[in-house]
């Protein structure tokens, strides 16, 4: 079976995770390592992707700064979003070409994959029809958002647990005017670890891979 | 030559959107290095060069849609880059003009140019032969991608109208615009055309492109008729910016949520006209902002509030929720859009206090630094539609609250005072909207009735 590296790296900057990224990307393309899923938390950060509006972002730079929230453009799919603490950031690098050569599959494998992660802590989430990203009645729980080269993936989904969604409040995510959830708004008080486990078991799932801790390979 | 395409990123994706050019026109490529960057659904991708060579024409610029397998672009292997910097521009658009008859009257049945094959040239009158019918095969459209049928349900467009110039006749969005522009146009633009001598039967619109060569093609398969220029310019597409879709969306809600009563009550501030001469100057002195009528209004709507607490209340579901706090919201008109962000506390507030706070909120909502805090929270609002010279309005209630204040132009009036007489009076309009869910009109009257009593018997000389 295809093997899957998990690494959860624990509180990442978001420059710091983009950089480590695209080594990897870089690495996986030239065939040197294994696909890989990256798993971490990033301080406050409000990021764009390459075809955003910037009338998304709410709030000024000078009061994005004072409040200790990092901007960053980036080269990923979709609009505006926030990252912080309390949320799964899941950064697969996956070569699409051992699997279907589809980035739209691809995309709505990543949103079953948190669909059905979140099913097993009891709550019912789904996709809304022309918006990307998971929802539970019509607040968006998890957002995504790729970048492709050469048909290896980057970036990926945020899944909010615990993220205190004030922050939320400085954008437009996505450009949607929907509001944003969290599972502890649901009721549910799973831990980080618990979720993110429920998600690397679907996510091996859906992609047929064996997710695997690097220690534990062969 | 070889040419670039629109690659085809899944099974279902019909098109996408070239976001960005990596390389310019006359640029060397190698093999495989980035050459374009398209965009589909949420997902970015980088589309190598498939060979090495001088990128010799760029056909699709960057933000259009096309359909998959369109060619983007050309490089040219042979390495001299020959011919190269001139970046043919060609856009995507409906395959050309040709066919549908010249517009003007043709008295001269047009030139002769030996057509190839097809007799009746377009212009000739016998309607029958039918050259140029729409091709039937347009029944099969394919499947639809999620942009095409998303502007067809909000423009409530039926696809069967709308030809398709995409792979095996998909509909692409660059077809869907078209057909926007010829439809937008059309209302304005069909009373001119129909006279004219024997328009080509079933061509749509008789206004097909009539480019520099007006000469008479043969009317083989008669492609569909794209938007002319002037056509264009009638209408203007333009998405709204996210601020105006949620004003959009929260003035609508309101709308069907409250059932709406305005009461307006004219009001004499002909006392606080004269504090505010008596203090401007000093005022603006002392602390550096001007003084206007709004903090007045606030404070004796926050008085009156206190009387009458169910007008700083809102309803959930059967119940009434009182809100200790007075937290007024001030709306704020911006570029294209408005905010209402909110004075807390402002009961407790002096006129200096709620002047201050009025000119901290309304600067701070212009340059976009207001904080969530300061946009939240509140119980009640004001809206100044008086500073843009408006007498009286019917301002919407600003949910979940239950009632709004609007403040009309301070202005002169001869009024009938004490008995007979006739005064000049600083005179305004209140206009308070509630909520007839929940306030009846007496209710609504005594508020507005005690605000009114507050303003003019202002003995208060301290601000």
């Amino acid at each position: 079976m295809r093997k899957c590296e998990l690494r959860e790296l624990g509180r990442v900057g978001y420059a710091d995770a983009f950089e480590l990224q695209q080594q990897l990307v870089e690495r996986r393309k030239r065939g040197e390592i294994c696909d890989q899923l990256l798993f971490v938390e990033h301080p406050h950060v409000i990021t764009m992707g390459r075809n955003g509006d910037m009338r998304n972002v709410l709030a000024g730079d000078d009061h994005l700064r004072s409040s200790g929230i990092e901007f960053h453009k980036t080269n990923r799919g979709g609009d505006v979003t926030y990252h912080g603490p309390g949320q799964i950031v899941g950064y697969p690098i996956f070569d699409l070409r051992e699997w279907k050569r589809d980035v739209v599959a691809y995309v709505r494998a990543l949103e079953q994959v948190i669909i059905d992660a979140l099913a097993v802590f009891g709550i019912g989430a789904g996709r809304v029809t022309d918006a990307t990203g998971v929802w539970v009645d019509g607040a968006k729980v998890a957002a995504i958002g790729v970048h492709i080269s050469r048909w290896v993936t980057s970036h990926g989904f945020a899944l909010n647990v615990s993220t205190d969604l004030q922050y939320f409040q400085y954008i437009v995510p996505c450009g949607l005017t929907k509001p944003v959830t969290s599972l502890r708004l649901l009721g549910c008080g799973a831990s980080r670890e618990a979720v993110s486990a429920a998600v690397a078991e679907q996510f091996s799932i859906h992609f047929g891979c064996e997710v695997m801790e690097p220690a534990l390979m062969r | 030559m070889i040419d670039v395409v629109m690659p085809q990123m899944g099974e279902s994706i019909v098109e996408g959107t070239l976001t960005k050019w990596l390389k310019k026109a006359g640029d060397r490529v190698e093999l495989d290095e980035p050459l374009f960057e398209i965009s589909t659904d949420k997902v970015d991708t980088e589309i190598p060069a498939p060979t090495a060579g001088t990128l010799s024409e760029v056909l699709v610029q960057e933000g259009a849609t096309v359909a998959i397998h369109t060619v983007v672009a050309r490089i040219d292997e042979s390495g001299a880059g020959g011919g190269a910097a001139a970046p043919a521009e060609a856009p995507k658009e409906a395959p050309a003009p040709a066919a549908t008859a010249p517009a003007p009257p043709p008295a001269a049945p047009a030139a002769p140019p030996a057509a190839p094959a097809t007799p009746s040239a377009a212009a000739a009158p016998p309607p029958a032969p039918a050259p140029a019918a729409p091709p039937a095969a347009d029944e099969t459209q394919g499947p639809l991608s999620p942009i095409v049928r998303k502007m067809a349900r909000e423009f409530n467009i039926d696809l069967r109208q709308v030809k398709g110039t995409g792979a095996g006749g998909r509909i692409t969005k660059q077809d869907m615009d078209s057909y926007m522009a010829v439809q937008g146009a059309r209302t304005v633009s069909a009373a001119s055309a129909p006279g004219a001598p024997a328009p080509p039967p079933a061509a749509p619109a008789a206004s097909a492109p009539v480019a520099s060569v007006p000469s008479v093609v043969p009317a083989s398969s008669a492609p569909a008729p794209s938007p002319s220029r002037a056509e264009q310019a009638r209408t203007r597409l333009e998405p709204m910016s996210t601020m105006r879709q949620k004003i959009a969306e929260h003035m609508v809600m309101s709308k069907n949520t409250s059932v709406h009563v305005t009461t307006v009550h004219k009001v004499d501030v002909t006392k606080i006209a004269k504090l505010r001469d008596r203090n401007k100057g000093e005022f603006q002195a002392r602390y550096g902002f001007g003084l206007t009528f709004l903090p007045f209004f606030a404070r004796a709507a926050a008085e009156a509030l206190r009387v009458f607490p169910v007008l700083n209340a809102s309803i959930e579901g059967t119940n009434i929720v009182y809100h200790n706090d007075i937290n007024i919201g001030i709306a704020v008109a911006l570029d294209g859009g408005l905010i209402v962000p909110v004075i807390r506390n402002a009961d407790e507030k002096t006129v200096v206090g709620l002047q201050r706070s009025i000119v901290d909120l309304a600067s701070r909502a212009r340059s976009r630094q207001l904080k969530p805090d300061d946009v939240t929270g509140g119980t009640f609002s004001i809206t100044n539609f008086g500073s843009f010279g408006s007498v009286f309005a019917t301002p919407v209630i600003n949910q979940p609250q239950v009632a709004i204040l609007g403040v009309g132009t301070v202005e002169k009036q001869p009024v009938v005072v004490d008995g007979d007489s006739i005064a000049i009076r600083s005179i305004c309009y209140l206009a308070t909207t509630f909520d007839h869910r929940l306030i009846d009109g007496a209710l609504a009257d005594q508020f507005t009735g005690k605000v009114k009593s507050i303003l003019e018997n202002w003995s208060d000389e301290i601000l």
